[in-house]
């Protein structure tokens, strides 16, 4: 097997960049703290020598603080790669050297690329590299990842490490008075016992005791409960101490020490500042106007509008070529395969399945692209810096605000990319909390339900009732947001301590490989399940079929139709070319048979599963004023939100409704009495909060990583938005308002 | 006259050499991993619109902390 090399540094070091740079596999290059989760691999190939790359995460620390940590650090010492190549941005060495420190302390063997000299430079830093490798003892090699600059020599330095492959002593830093000696003391039992020492190094156990490290600590407790006791012991003495002496704790003493540590090397002629090291660089006058207290929420309100317009606007023509094209390959299926099961199963099931999947596509393509080009360019942690404030106080964080506003925060979003715009937060349970509540936001699909309803019973005020809808969008979803991290996803913000990272102008080969990347995720992860579930939900609407005797019925009425004319105005039906005009008798029975066809649609669905599901819920979904029709247009509704204006159609026996164009629709609900503006308002409310689309459902179970989370929006919203629903209805009721 | 406030209560622009953070676990854990430790200079950039969170200009480079965060640090400044 090839040597593993590992790739490991600060966030926005250029690591992802070298990457790249050594493993030519062009990937995402980002600006924002901490885009790296996953993990990477790639082949490096020199002279027909292969190493085996590895981008880890990036991260500040190996305190297994955040996931990151943890998942760099297991890597690191269960996988133990040959070398690490630790990245550091030479413009902010100390900084960066606080996890370089903590490597050597591990007794990894590494070899430093100080990276962009050129900045450094440019902000008047010297560093001299061959001091600060004999301090560190380690090789210390100059890069410019941007431009490859210093790549050869960092492998020449890398292949050297590999072929020695000597035992690396792992560095020793003094804690000082009250840490040292406990810290020897805890070693030596650590070692004596075997405790641990088959992955870890005893000092290093040692020390991640004083650190009170949860990861060790667990594994510890795990491994020898009583000698873990014991040393626990020794570090609450310790801790005690310092409280009471000099009111700190011991990792707050270890991380002075460590960066005490770094400073002693620095000043022995490491470093060399021309300037003074906090002076303004452009980047930060850029800053003082887009983070201005008035013009930077100004122009953020332009970004965003921008983006929001970018997205919807310009993926409208690709989409349209993707509706037609899937609405042509249906055409042809239905011309060459005959009409009956198999054609309703590739047409309605397959291949609206997949188109349903495949349409989205442009459209998460052109939101990526402009998410793309915030992030990289550092502008996004500005939003989430302006923003924190207001989305904090819902338990959120303020990077929320991109994936609301994707999702219809503007009403015409759609979720599923505002599902995955949520992959730019870094805290998990904000996360977790904006992934469950962007499915509250007005989507384009919602659009023509409630175009429909305010048509039918409230004409005169529809922009009103659209801001309405818009408003109580955001406000239901905050809302809900703060509910669960007060109950599911308890837990107490994740700290904001985050690096504003300079402005950089993004390449466009970059946004485009992360743009890819991200929307071929979507294909792949939701792809394969959609193409499943359409199916599911198409058989629910399927089957059981009509009977016999039931179908035998509609036949003969059309028969008895037929028989009513003179027998040439039936053939003039038959002969199917549009270019005829039809007579009037003609038409008049056309018109007949169709009323009939669609009386035998509304039965077939009322005898399908979906329909005998809309029947059952009658008894409960009554409390809301809905009816069996509007409950098989809801389970409708699971698929995409706008069949519910189709699957209403059907239920009313008016055959085939367009959603942009449901006239007829509209004038059968005025008349219905089972109909009124207070159910109707109820109706709206449900389509706001009931369960997202399954694309959504399926994207936020990807997402989280859970299926449990996809059920659980499906049921919680379904709960929450039928008592709204109920609520409205019985409320309206009681106080005959709005009813007929 | 040098003297010890809290960072909360700094001014823009105002820099400060970091005295004690006083808390522990994971915020506090961050707070280190990413450079504030005592002797630290640091110098208030800014804060967000709504005066919260500040933006630090510490080492040499842009950090972001919520003013509750904040909290928990005392700064050395020439007053």
């Amino acid at each position: 097997m090839a040597p593993t090399v590992a790739l490991a540094g600060n966030p926005n070091a250029g690591k992802t960049t070298l990457f790249n740079e050594l493993t030519g596999s062009r990937q995402h290059v980002g600006n924002y703290p901490g885009v790296t989760v996953e993990k990477k691999e790639g082949t490096f190939v020199r002279d027909g020598f292969r190493l085996h790359i590895v981008d880890l995460p990036g991260t500040y620390s190996l305190t297994a603080y955040s996931l990151e940590e943890v998942v760099a650090r297991d890597f690191l010492v269960n996988q133990k790669p040959e070398v690490v190549i630790n990245i550091v941005d030479a413009s902010n060495l100390d900084r960066n050297l606080y996890l370089a420190v903590q490597f050597l302390e591990m007794g990894i063997p590494i070899c430093i690329a100080l990276n962009m000299i050129d900045v450094a430079k440019k902000r008047g830093i010297k560093v001299n590299a061959a001091k600060l490798s004999s301090l560190l003892g380690v090789p210390v090699i100059p890069t410019i990842a941007r431009s490859g600059k210093g790549k050869k020599e960092l492998m020449d330095s890398a292949f050297q490490i590999i072929q020695e492959h000597h035992k690396l002593n792992p560095l020793k830093i003094s804690y000082g008075a009250d840490i040292d000696p406990v810290l020897a003391e805890m070693e030596m039992e650590i070692a004596a016992n075997h405790f641990l020492t088959d992955t870890y190094q005893a000092r290093w156990v040692a020390l991640k005791y004083m650190e009170s490290d949860e990861q060790i600590l667990a594994l510890g407790r795990k491994a020898d409960a009583d000698l873990s006791g014991r040393l626990e012991d020794l570090v609450g003495k310790v801790a005690r101490h310092l409280q009471n002496t000099l009111d700190t704790y011991p990792e707050a003493v270890i991380a002075d020490q460590r960066y005490g540590y770094i400073n002693s090397i620095l000043k022995q002629g490491v470093i060399y500042h021309k300037y003074d090291r906090n002076r303004l660089y452009s980047s930060d006058r850029i800053d003082k106007v887009l983070t201005n207290r008035f013009l930077g929420p100004l122009i953020m309100l332009a970004v965003i509008a921008g983006l929001y317009h970018f997205t919807f606007t310009y993926s409208k023509q690709p989409v349209a070529w993707m509706e037609s094209f899937f609405g042509w390959l249906a055409a042809m299926v239905s011309a060459v395969v005959p009409e009956g099961l198999l054609q309703s199963l590739i047409v309605s099931g397959i291949i609206d399945g997949v188109g349903g999947v495949l349409g989205f596509v442009p459209l998460i393509m052109f939101m990526f692209f402009g998410i793309a080009i915030l992030e990289d360019s550092g502008y996004l942690a500005r939003v989430a810096f302006m923003l924190d404030r207001i989305f904090r106080i819902f338990g959120l964080h303020g990077s929320s605000v991109m994936a609301f506003i994707v999702s219809g925060g503007i009403a015409g979003g759609c979720a599923v990319p505002g599902v995955m715009a949520t992959r730019t937060l870094k805290s998990p349970r904000e996360r977790l909390a904006t992934l469950l509540t962007v499915p509250f936001m007005n989507c384009g699909a919602k659009l023509p339900v409630f175009a429909l309803l305010i048509a039918t019973f409230f004409a005169k005020y529809e922009a009103f009732i659209m801001f309405l809808i818009t408003l109580g969008a955001w406000a239901g979803a905050l809302l809900v947001a703060k509910l669960l991290r007060v109950t599911v996803i308890k837990g107490a913000a994740t700290p904001f301590v985050m690096e504003l990272p300079p402005y950089r102008m993004p390449t466009f080969k970059g946004l485009a490989i992360h743009t890819w990347e991200r929307t071929w995720q979507y294909i792949k992860k939701a792809g394969t399940v959609i193409l499943g579930l359409s199916i599911v939900l198409w058989a629910m609407m399927t089957f059981p079929g009509l009977p016999d005797s039931k179908i035998q019925e509609f036949e003969a009425l059309r028969r008895a139709e037929i028989s009513r004319v003179p027998p040439g105005i039936a053939d003039e039906l038959k002969a199917v070319d549009d270019n005829i005009e039809l007579s009037d008798s003609a038409r008049h029975l056309k018109e007949k048979l169709l009323r009939i066809d669609a009386q035998q649609a509304e039965a077939g669905l009322r005898y399908s599963i979906a329909g005998r599901i809309g029947g059952a819920l009658e008894t409960v979904s009554q409390w809301a004023g809905f009816d069996w029709r509007t409950n098989i247009a809801l389970v409708g509704g699971f698929a995409a939100k706008e069949v519910v204006v189709s699957t209403l159609g059907t239920a009313y026996s008016l055959g085939e409704v367009n959603p942009e164009q449901s006239t007829s629709l509209s004038d059968t609900l005025a008349k219905d009495p089972g109909w009124s503006p207070l159910m109707a308002i109820g109706l709206i409310v449900f389509t706001m909060f009931y369960s997202p689309c399954f694309v959504s459902v399926v994207c936020i179970s990807k997402e989280s990583g859970s299926w449990k989370w996809g059920a659980f929006a499906m049921a919680f919203n379904t709960v929450l938005a039928f008592f709204l629903a109920v609520l409205i209805f019985q409320m309206g009721s009681a106080l005959g308002f709005l009813v007929k | 006259m040098e003297m010890r406030i809290n960072m909360r209560n700094m001014r823009d622009n105002q820099a400060g050499t970091i005295a004690s953070i006083k808390v522990s676990g994971e915020l506090g854990r961050r707070i280190r991993d990413m450079g504030l430790v005592p002797g630290t200079e640091i110098k208030v950039q800014g804060r967000a619109p709504l005066y919260d969170p500040v933006a630090l200009r510490v080492r040499g480079a842009t950090l972001t902390l919520r003013n509750n965060e904040a909290d928990y640090i005392e700064v050395e400044v020439d007053q």
